[in-house]
């Protein structure tokens, strides 16, 4: 996108010059650094429950942030209002807060080159809403129709449009056009007046609407939902403590990204707080194990661009054989720590101060026949779904939570478990992984990230992989 | 009342009844907020915003739809308005869509406290001093308190305004600070933090940062050096900060939505005993000065205190106007929304009746058990209770601290576990919206080596 077709200059006639005389107002009272992040942002969603169509809402919001850094301190001021003399006075606020001797000089701003990971001529929320609306009838009825035992069905289709522009005191200016789409079906099962269980399903990503209709339909999403809870209904209870897990491909890739990603943020590390801080270079995984963040794989809905700083995202190798590599940095932990960023500097919104987050973060497929991996275990837990994770950054503890799993009895899947949650430590637990599948999986397009108070989506990805010990919370 | 926020909310409804719209309702929130963080005693960064938006929900005859936005100016408005009427188009005809009955509506008089004008005035240096004596004083506690995840000060001043096509306005204003800080206690390889908070609708309510600050820092300390335990089934005990989390499940559990699909396993219990006989449980909106208190809900209809569990029976859910016409039932004022979509449920301060037991006490009647003062994830299915979440705490071994644990999971079903909670704190204190005492129950597994 050219800075003149933006939606900022061609409806609120921002021009360069503006953007200009605004970075010299936020590098007023001096500091290192200054930008500018503009969004304009559209969203809808659609909701279906009890097969009503029962809410649709569409949305509008924009605005335009300021952040001025001197050394360690970050002043940050922002406005949802784009008039000149608003902007003017959200530069002036973070100014002062950032006050310092004058050091930066003069800048001229320059339009670089830059990926095209999501060549999406109409976004979904710039379509027809009714094509939308018939995404969830779509998933609601053949839920429905999958099985006799599924009483309860709702699906949720939600699409935005973010245009951003970056304005940059070192001389950058970035602008993107990032559309976004999921669809999300959650189903209830029961039988013989017994108690319910629920399946769960979604995907998209930085796609078009045809993807909808013939790459993933509703209908697939439906019928994996229904499958999950159909399956649940004749689970047993977990096993508890440790024993050895297998984890399916896909989805199940969440495990690096609370037992490794969080903690290679270099915010964390910097300040010295991340369970590796100080561990560049040490073996933190078995050598079966390469770990990548990578922003730059087309239509994923962990990718970007530019990140929110205007960098272009990269590949980054996080741990390659099982040696830690690097961090994941953004502008601020970069220049302190004088290295580069990774194109890892992201923001919720124009409101947000950006930090380092993960993009799509998955391991590299090793050798093994998936098949193989499961047969090698005489008594195990297979995981083939999960629910949500979380980590504590300082002692690297980190659990996620298996939705869908069964018992490995001699080497085969036999009952369905109910709903565990896996625990382990960041550093250790990727040292006991002894069998990596040849099947890499990345996630349907799920995953959305919080840190902090800011959310902002991700994927992940994994083949199936083999780990010796960890522990099950279950309850038998 | 601002006259201007009042009037704009006013002439959006009447301008969706004017495009088509057969009811409408309008929200418009706007706030100032106020962000600063210091760490290793220098300021760290420094946020600082005004912000608004309006939403708009819109019926024609029993179709809805919905809009939002940020941007106010007339054009915006338009944008907005047109919108949520075209989207009504293609909503399904729900019969018990619309609006609360017109006898509902109301707001609760009297000063609820939810505004200090006094936040506002403060000034920027009294915040970073605050949040830097709170993170001094973590880190002067100790010497193994020797790095910190900063402190922070935050503090937001916003005004609330509702209105409806049934001649219902309110608006209200509302303030908070709050404070924070987390230090990092290391010792060897072994390194843990941990966090202590306060929050106030005025400043003079914080907790002394002074306090702030030495609490945190005890917490870390008392995490080193942890270890994982075996494999077994003991009584576990909720620290007051953990046992609100068996609070959050409860209310998912008795939320409207989830009781008319069936996804709930309280669903269809009223009147049952659900819980065991010393466990009460108060949703009430109209506390002065809490957190979960408001004038009226999200649909105009006065905030109320409805008593969920009396002595382990289940009394009621919360509802909103919508949940309650599925079931049969009448509101109970817990309708909860942002700017957008349809108004959903929420709580207002949520509780359990403290008991008689002091924590002390609690912990000395354990032999061989496990205090809970840190959960992880999201473990938790309200559809058929099961329960399983990762943990840290202390294990008490004949009534008394023996050490710390961490990389655990606690588990059972939500329940069994409600039944069996044998004893409650005498130790109910308001942090939030959200208060529990400690909470001891009879058996859970805890998942380790």
């Amino acid at each position: 996108m050219l800075f003149s077709e933006s939606v900022f200059s061609a409806r609120f006639g921002i021009t360069r010059q503006d953007l200009e005389s605004y970075l010299a107002e936020a590098l007023s009272q001096g500091g290192d650094y200054a930008d500018l992040y503009f969004e304009y942002l559209l969203t809808s969603s659609i909701s279906i429950d009890e097969s009503m169509v029962k809410s649709a809402t569409q949305g509008v919001s924009m605005g335009v942030g300021v952040r001025v850094i001197s050394g360690e301190r970050t002043g940050y001021a922002y406005s949802d209002d784009l008039s000149p003399d608003k902007i003017r006075k959200a530069a002036n606020v973070a100014a002062h807060i950032a006050a310092a001797p004058a050091k930066v000089e003069k800048f001229d701003l320059n339009e670089g080159r830059r990926h095209n990971l999501y060549p999406v001529i109409t976004a979904p929320t710039e379509t027809a809403f009714r094509e939308r609306v018939d995404l969830v009838k779509r998933a609601d009825h053949a839920a429905r129709a999958a099985d006799p035992r599924i009483f309860q069905v709702q699906a949720v289709y939600a699409d935005n449009l973010r245009q951003v522009m970056v304005a940059t005191s070192d001389g950058t200016l970035s602008l993107d056009r990032q559309p976004l789409a999921r669809l999300s079906v959650s189903a209830l099962a029961r039988q013989n007046g017994g108690a319910p269980q629920r399946g769960h399903s979604g995907g998209g990503g930085r796609i078009g609407l045809d993807y909808f209709l013939n790459e993933k339909t509703p209908e697939q999403f439906a019928a994996e939902a229904a499958r999950e809870a159909i399956a649940m209904l004749d689970a047993v209870d977990a096993p508890a403590g440790e024993m050895t897990v297998v984890l399916g491909p896909g989805w199940p890739g969440i495990l690096l990204h609370e037992a490794v990603g969080h903690g290679l943020e270099a915010d964390f590390n910097r300040k010295g707080v991340s369970a590796f801080s100080g561990r560049v270079g040490q073996k933190v995984a078995s050598e079966l194990c390469t770990v990548i963040d990578d922003g730059t794989i087309g239509n994923r809905r962990g990718s970007l661009n530019v990140d929110d700083e205007g960098q272009p995202t990269r590949r980054n190798v996080l741990i390659e054989n099982g040696i830690l590599r690097g961090y994941l940095q953004d502008k601020l932990s970069s220049t302190l720590l004088k290295t580069e960023s990774t194109g890892s500097g992201r923001r919720e919104s124009y409101a947000h101060i950006p930090m380092p987050r993960m993009t799509n973060t998955f391991m590299l497929a090793g050798e093994s026949d998936p098949d193989d991996i499961i047969r090698s275990v005489p008594k195990g837990m297979y995981c083939r779904n999960f629910g949500g994770g979380q980590v504590d950054i300082t002692s690297g503890n980190f659990v996620f939570s298996a939705s869908e799993s069964y018992l490995i009895e001699d080497g085969k899947l036999t009952r369905p478990v109910r709903n565990a949650t896996l625990i382990g430590n960041g550093p250790e637990a990727l040292k006991y992984v002894s069998m990596v599948g040849n099947d890499l999986k990345l996630d349907e397009g799920i995953g959305t990230c919080g840190k902090e108070g800011q959310s902002v989506p991700v994927g992940v990805g994994i083949p199936t992989i083999k780990i010796d010990k960890m522990t099950v919370g279950g309850r038998a | 009342m601002d006259n201007h926020l009042a009037e704009l909310a006013r002439d959006i409804v009447r301008q969706a009844l004017n495009g088509g719209a057969t009811d409408a309702e309008c929200t418009i929130s706007e706030g100032e907020e106020f962000s600063s963080n210091v760490r290793m005693r220098e300021v760290e960064n420094i946020k600082e915003a005004g912000s608004r938006g309006a939403g708009l929900r819109i019926l024609i005859g029993k179709r809805t739809g919905s809009s939002y936005t940020s941007d106010l100016s007339r054009d915006g408005v338009d944008r907005m308005v047109k919108s949520a009427i075209e989207l009504a188009d293609l909503t399904t005809e729900d019969p018990h869509a619309g609006l609360p009955d017109p006898d509902e509506f109301g707001s609760v008089t009297g000063d609820l406290q939810l505004y200090s004008p006094g936040v506002a005035a403060l000034d920027t240096g009294t915040k970073i001093e605050t949040a830097r004596r709170a993170e001094c004083a973590a880190l002067d506690f100790d010497p193994r308190i020797s790095n910190s995840d900063g402190s922070s000060f935050d503090n937001y001043v916003g005004r609330h305004v509702f209105a409806n096509s049934r001649e219902f306005i309110g608006e209200y204003r509302s303030s908070y600070c709050s404070l924070s800080t987390s230090p990092v206690a290391k010792d060897g390889e072994s390194m843990e933090r941990d966090y202590w908070y306060t929050m106030s609708r005025s400043f003079d309510g914080l907790e002394a940062p002074e306090h702030v600050g030495k609490t945190a820092a005890a917490r870390a300390l008392r995490r080193l050096n942890a270890t994982k335990v075996d494999t077994q089934k003991v009584p576990v005990i909720f620290e007051p900060r953990t046992a609100r989390s068996l609070l959050d499940h409860i209310y998912e559990a008795v939320h409207g939505m989830s009781i008319y699909r069936h996804e709930s396993f309280l669903a269809g219990r009223i009147g049952e005993r659900v819980a065991s006989e010393s466990v009460s449980v108060v949703d009430d909106g109209t506390m002065p000065g809490l957190f979960g208190t408001s004038p009226f809900d999200d649909e105009g209809v006065p905030s109320r205190r409805t008593v969920v569990i009396e002595r382990g029976v289940l009394k009621s859910y919360l509802l909103n106007t919508y949940a309650a016409r599925k079931l049969g039932l009448k509101t109970t004022g817990n309708a909860s929304r942002g700017l957008t979509g349809n108004a959903g449920i929420g709580h207002g301060n949520l509780y359990f009746e403290g008991g008689v037991q002091s924590p002390e006490r609690i912990v000395a009647g354990v032999r061989n058990g496990f205090y809970v003062t840190e959960l992880m994830g999201f473990g938790v299915n309200i559809v058929t209770g099961d329960y399983s979440r990762g943990a840290a705490g202390l294990w008490i071994r004949d009534g008394e601290v023996a050490f710390a644990v961490s990389e655990v999971t606690i588990a059972g079903n939500l329940i069994e576990m409600l039944q069996t909670i044998e004893a409650v704190g005498s130790d109910l204190e308001f942090r939030g919206s959200v208060a529990a005492p400690t909470i001891k129950i009879g058996e859970m597994t805890v998942g380790g080596r």
